[in-house]
């Protein structure tokens, strides 16, 4: 099917694509975001806001405004694009649209059954769910008492049901289990993501398989770095490792071994694209990290961008959209918080 | 001004004299005890208002820090952490305790948290993304909880303190300006009755006896008077007639003379 997907995309794909592009010029530049760096209240960054895409969904906001509000508000509108997309795409589009979302849904599982755990409300639980993780059955989550029930009742309907063939052994519910679990199924899900990417074949694969990588990659390092020093041991570490991406499997050997962060960079400075994000951390550190990956992600998203044809471009721009409200975010607290200094350190430019 | 007219209302007697000396004695000692409990608590006082001052210039920072770190933890970690670490919450981890200090017989309430030492349990929470900095954050909010433990401590100590001198220095300026200068008025004015009436006694003793001296010499000159009229008398008998019938037969002469008509 390769290289003949430009004859046939555009009957189906061609005005998604188009308005996903449309929404990437959308997307704040640079320009925008020293602007907003030099904002001195958040009514300023309103202000500079009303004139992007965001304008609309934060002009009925009342004056004493809060950085939630604003995440919020700007979280609705990239669920509202992505609603929008979902209902005109066609298959395969529209699962791979779905599939986009099942890493939000899988946080949802996870925060009510865990709020089902401590007796919380779950009328209270569903409102703190993340919006584009949400599905028709969600609320039933909370009759469930082990694992096995929660399948059997709930999510055997849900995209998530084979996810949890790997972690259903597990009968109790508590902290340190859920912890686990939602990592294991957030592996499957990235693996059953790659799986399909690479069934849809064509540049669609070949892109997705690079950023999934990445993704997967990330998730390796970060469970490492995050686990060193807890009650995790090697294997279990070594099981929430997902089973494909450039470390895999010599590199999670290595990782899985790793007893501190400087371990972890001897361990990641043998892969070429990773090492100039290790290079720019100094020994023992690892406070900037999250922001290297991020810009690194970002990289790799825009350049999804430079092909045509392929549905790694909604990948690239739901989670540019991410970074984008994390950026605001970002901003936001900062300028509420009087931090203006710290300001430039983790906002990612993404043009 | 006002205490200066006063005095209580007492008979002015001499046991009464002494039970207000006892008194303005122990009124004396009470005043200068109270004075240095006052001097006390305003030493501690200070020391708490610096404390407070000390405190807040750090918890300004130690919160600013501390929100930030929040705001870092969910910028790696995603909006959602707050309620996954929220809903994963059991019990408080950190307890204040309250217990009690004495200053000078003033007792100050002070908080003191206790943690359980459960520090493993969120470990595993944004194992994939932002574990460090919900650690970090976690941290820094204990610090910040450490700090308004603290501060809570010192305020609620200021506030009863300020309560404690209040009522001292008021016992104190009581003590000075009313119930001492009463009893030193009550104490002079017994005085005063006293020597009144000493000069009353010394007073009445002079007149009686100038009365006594007085009559003494009124019985000695009657005395001899009488004695001259015996000698009056000695003579006229003598001469055949008493004093007294001469007299009576003047007096017999006159009578008749009032019948006889010219």
């Amino acid at each position: 099917m390769y290289g003949f997907e430009a004859l046939t995309f555009n009957i189906h794909g061609g005005y998604l694509e188009a308005i996903v592009r449309g929404h990437r010029a959308g997307l704040l530049t640079a320009a925008d975001y020293n602007n907003l760096c030099q904002c001195e209240t958040l009514d300023d960054i309103k202000m500079h806001l009303s004139a992007t895409e965001y304008g609309p969904y934060l002009q009925n906001e009342p004056s004493p405004l809060h950085t939630t509000t604003i995440v919020e508000k700007c979280t609705l509108k990239l669920v509202d694009d992505y609603k929008h997309m979902l209902c005109q795409a066609t298959e395969p589009l529209s699962t791979f649209l779905e599939y986009i979302t099942y890493g939000h849904m899988i946080d949802n599982v996870v925060l009510i059954v865990t709020g089902t755990l401590h007796e919380r409300d779950v009328q209270e639980l569903l409102e703190k769910c993340h919006p584009l993780g949400m599905f028709d059955s969600i609320a039933t989550l909370a009759v469930a008492q082990n694992m096995r029930e929660l399948y059997r009742l709930v999510l055997v309907d849900t995209p998530l049901a084979p996810y949890f063939s790997e972690c259903i052994t597990s009968e109790d519910l508590d902290d340190m289990n859920i912890e686990i679990m939602r990592n294991t199924l957030y592996k499957a899900y990235l693996e059953d993501f790659y799986k399909f990417c690479q069934k849809l074949g064509g540049a669609t694969a070949e892109i997705m398989s690079d950023l999934l990588a990445f993704e997967a990659d990330r998730r390796a390092v970060n469970i490492t770095i995050n686990s060193i020093g807890t009650e995790l041991t090697r294997d279990d570490r070594r099981k929430l490792y997902s089973n494909f991406g450039l470390l895999y499997p010599y590199g999670h050997e290595e990782l899985a071994i790793c007893e501190d962060i400087d371990q972890v960079r001897g361990a990641m400075e043998k892969y070429p694209p990773y090492q100039s994000i290790f290079a720019k951390l100094s020994y023992g550190e690892s406070q900037m990290l999250d922001k290297a990956f991020y810009e690194e992600e970002v990289k790799r998203l825009c350049l999804a961008f430079e092909q045509q044809f392929h549905y790694a471009v909604f990948f690239a721009y739901m989670r540019l959209r991410e970074q984008e409200i994390r950026n605001l975010m970002w901003i936001s607290e900062c300028v509420a918080q009087n931090q203006k200094s710290r300001v430039h350190d983790s906002v990612v430019f993404i043009f | 001004m006002s205490g200066q007219s006063q005095r209580l209302n007492v008979v002015p007697t001499v046991t009464m004299l002494g039970v207000m000396k006892a008194r303005l004695v122990g009124a004396t000692r009470g005043h200068a005890l109270l004075k240095k409990k006052s001097d006390a608590l305003t030493v501690q006082f200070r020391q708490i208002l610096k404390k407070i001052v000390s405190t807040k210039e750090s918890m300004g920072e130690i919160m600013k820090t501390s929100s930030f770190a929040l705001t870092e933890a969910k910028y790696v970690a995603g909006d959602n952490i707050k309620h996954v670490v929220l809903e994963n919450v059991r019990e408080a981890s950190l307890k204040v305790r309250s217990r009690q200090e004495n200053v000078a017989g003033v007792k100050l309430p002070k908080f003191e948290y206790t943690s359980d030492g459960e520090v493993t349990k969120n470990d595993l929470t944004g194992l994939a993304r932002g574990g460090q900095q919900v650690q970090q954050c976690r941290v820094a909010y204990v610090k910040a909880i450490e700090v308004l433990v603290e501060l809570a401590s010192l305020q609620t100590s200021f506030l009863t303190l300020d309560e404690a001198i209040k009522t001292t220095n008021r016992r104190v300026n009581a003590l000075e300006n009313v119930v001492k200068p009463r009893l030193e008025n009550t104490i002079s004015y017994i005085k005063g009755e006293l020597d009144e009436l000493e000069r009353e006694d010394f007073f009445r003793l002079k007149k009686i006896q100038g009365y006594k001296k007085r009559e003494i010499e009124r019985q000695m000159a009657s005395a001899k008077e009488f004695a001259e009229e015996q000698v009056a008398e000695k003579l006229a008998l003598q001469k055949g007639i008493s004093l007294s019938s001469a007299h009576n037969m003047l007096d017999a002469a006159t009578e008749k003379d009032e019948d006889i008509i010219f």
